[in-house]
């Protein structure tokens, strides 16, 4: 009785907790509904009375393009960061490679330098080879983010692949590559999946390489859609956080997905299959 | 040893496989010259094995090479020249050493820069790791939809920043912000949050806060989710009170998992950029300026960008940002060794 009265009481509070911390995403969401002639009302309406579409409307006529763009060069990122990460990721976790050590600490190192800094040293290549402004440039900027990572956390999942798949794919006349395509990969599919999903986001919510590499782009991805909003419409703001909405409909979806395959063990799966 | 090279493997597929067998069986038949024949066996594989490991491994080595040692060497180049925009397009700058160093340490925004920095991250740090500390401990006591709103704890941190730093804006908005709306509810002065030198630091720290307090969340509750509850049972038994569990037994338990999320923590905050530079652009007058983004600034905020100087300060934050790595890495290698 007490038991469960204790852990309601707990329950309770953990519910005012979520409520606070979430009360920003709420807000975004209050706003995008709210109309242009209650946007300065204060206090302002703490749900949306007066509810309007006005803003998704804006997003709909407005951000199409952007959307697309970011689509493509979130695809284009997971793509780009599995073909290098993945080959690399079975060779130091599986052929004790000579110098795998000293590898993984570069990029360990690598992972630690701050965006900012390498957009610059993109900028000046970039402008000198023309690759400035093009959704490609972008695509290799962006994949800068999430290759270190990918790299050490396959690693960390195909080290956990029993020996005995490995020798077993050997007996029956597999090579390397074979090993690795038929056997690694598939075996290893939640863990790609688990990396697929955070390059995804993270080239998708890129702002630092989209705002110094594709800042005069005919193509370009949502962050810089929101950003040119805030810069040039200040007062529309239901249209700006309804396209914060829509640019964190990914993000949510993702985390659903995204929970069911982190907690999906490598050597469970390999067990399984 | 010297046979080995006798007979090499082919460095192909089917190789592989003819090693390995062919291995098993040499070792089986020549079971009494032990220390030669497996070793003879094991080099030939050696040179076979490191052939394909290095195959799978050419891809992330020439990618490391062009796009990350090649920006950062260009960002060196930057940093040592005088690069106007005509020069930077015809890339003939001049050679001037340090001089842009010189020229940034002489600036009067590196001391505001620099302290902005310390303050934003020390700051930031400070209430993340508290406040995630203590929701951990909340979230470890299992109880009805505790899974699930720890679920939703991680929202803030899986957001795009510029939609956290847009709404962060328009929330803490001068005239039209919820925040102030709230304030001059229970009867305070409104606050010029993002528009006042004052408050504008602060602005940014508390949307920093509210980012990263998911990551300290999760980091230390798999921390305290590796304690054993039989050291809780044994410290119930012996009449400790919930105060002195925690700081007797959970927080020396946990410090090996604090010092990894407040170092990692640590590199991260270094790196913000986005959030200052949507809310404020590091203003009013570089209220809010960090190494970050002036950094930027000098390099692509204004119509005539300096480069070498933008160089130079990211320069400088690459190396303290990778002093502080290193230490991380030290801690997390003698964690792991002990």
């Amino acid at each position: 009785m007490t038991a469960t009265r204790r852990t309601w009481w707990r329950t309770g509070l953990g519910l005012v907790f979520t409520v606070l911390m979430l009360f920003p995403v709420y807000w975004m969401i209050n706003v995008s509904f709210t109309r242009d002639q209650d946007m300065r009302k204060s206090p302002p309406y703490w749900f949306p009375v007066h509810g309007t579409l006005e803003g998704y409307r804006a997003v709909l006529e407005q951000q199409g393009p952007y959307l697309a763009t970011s689509l493509v060069v979130g695809l284009g990122t997971v793509a780009l960061t599995l073909m290098i990460a993945a080959p690399a990721a079975y060779s130091l976790a599986k052929l004790r490679p000579r110098g795998g050590g000293v590898l993984s600490f570069v990029l360990l190192i690598a992972q630690m330098i701050p965006g900012v800094i390498m957009a610059m040293g993109f900028y000046a290549i970039y402008l000198s080879t023309g690759v400035l402004n093009t959704v490609p440039g972008l695509i290799v900027a962006d994949s800068t983010l999430a290759v270190p990572f990918a790299v050490l956390i396959l690693t960390a999942f195909m080290s956990g692949i029993p020996e005995e798949l490995m020798h077993a794919a050997r007996v029956d006349g597999a090579g390397a590559l074979r090993t690795f395509w038929s056997v690694v990969l598939p075996v290893s599919r939640n863990s790609v999946i688990t990396v697929s999903l955070f390059t995804f986001l993270w080239a998708w919510s890129d702002f630092v390489f989209a705002s110094t590499l594709d800042q005069g782009g005919g193509h370009q991805p949502i962050t810089l859609g929101i950003y040119h909003y805030i810069g040039n419409n200040n007062q529309q703001w239901n249209a700006i956080m309804a396209t914060a909405v829509v640019a964190s409909i990914p993000a949510t979806v993702l985390l659903v997905i995204a929970q069911r395959y982190v907690a999906a063990g490598v050597t469970a799966g390999a067990v399984k299959d | 040893m010297k046979h080995a090279t006798q007979t090499p493997a082919p460095p192909t597929e089917g190789g592989w496989r003819e090693g390995a067998t062919a291995s098993r069986a040499g070792s089986a038949h020549r079971a009494p010259a032990r220390r030669g024949g497996p070793g003879q066996w094991a080099t030939g594989r050696w040179a076979t094995g490191q052939w394909a490991a290095w195959a799978f491994l050419v891809p992330v080595v020439v990618y490391l090479l062009a796009f990350y040692v090649y920006p950062l060497y260009r960002n060196v180049d930057l940093s040592l020249r005088n690069y106007t925009v005509r020069s930077f397009v015809q890339g003939d700058a001049p050679f001037t050493g340090f001089a842009n160093y010189a020229k940034v340490f002489a600036d009067a925004t590196f001391a505001p820069a620099l302290w902005h920095t310390i303050v934003f991250t020390v700051v930031s740090l400070a209430f993340q790791f508290t406040i995630g500390l203590a929701l951990a401990v909340f979230f470890s006591r299992n109880f009805r939809l505790s899974a699930t709103l720890r679920a939703l704890f991680l929202v803030p941190w899986l957001l795009p920043l510029i939609v956290s730093s847009s709404t962060w804006s328009w929330m803490l908005n001068s005239e039209s912000g919820v925040v102030n709306a709230a304030l001059t509810a229970v009867g305070t002065d409104p606050v010029n949050w993002l528009t006042s030198p004052d408050w504008s630091l602060w602005s940014v720290t508390i949307a920093n806060i509210w980012i990263g307090i998911p990551f300290n969340l999760v980091v230390l509750y798999s921390g305290l989710q590796a304690i054993p509850t039989h050291i809780y049972e044994a410290a119930a038994l012996d009449g400790a009170t919930p105060w002195q569990r925690f700081w007797r037994v959970t927080f020396p338990l946990l410090r090996p998992v604090s010092a990894i999320t407040l170092l990692l923590g640590l590199v991260y905050t270094l790196k913000v950029f986005d959030i200052i530079w949507i809310m404020t652009k590091g203003g009013p007058s570089d209220a809010s300026t960090t190494l970050a983004t002036w950094s930027y600034r000098l390099g692509f905020g204004n119509m005539l960008p300096s480069f070498g100087p933008g160089a130079a300060v990211g320069n400088l934050l690459i190396v303290i940002a990778l002093v502080f790595g290193l230490v991380y890495i030290r801690t997390q290698r003698r964690q792991g060794a002990a």
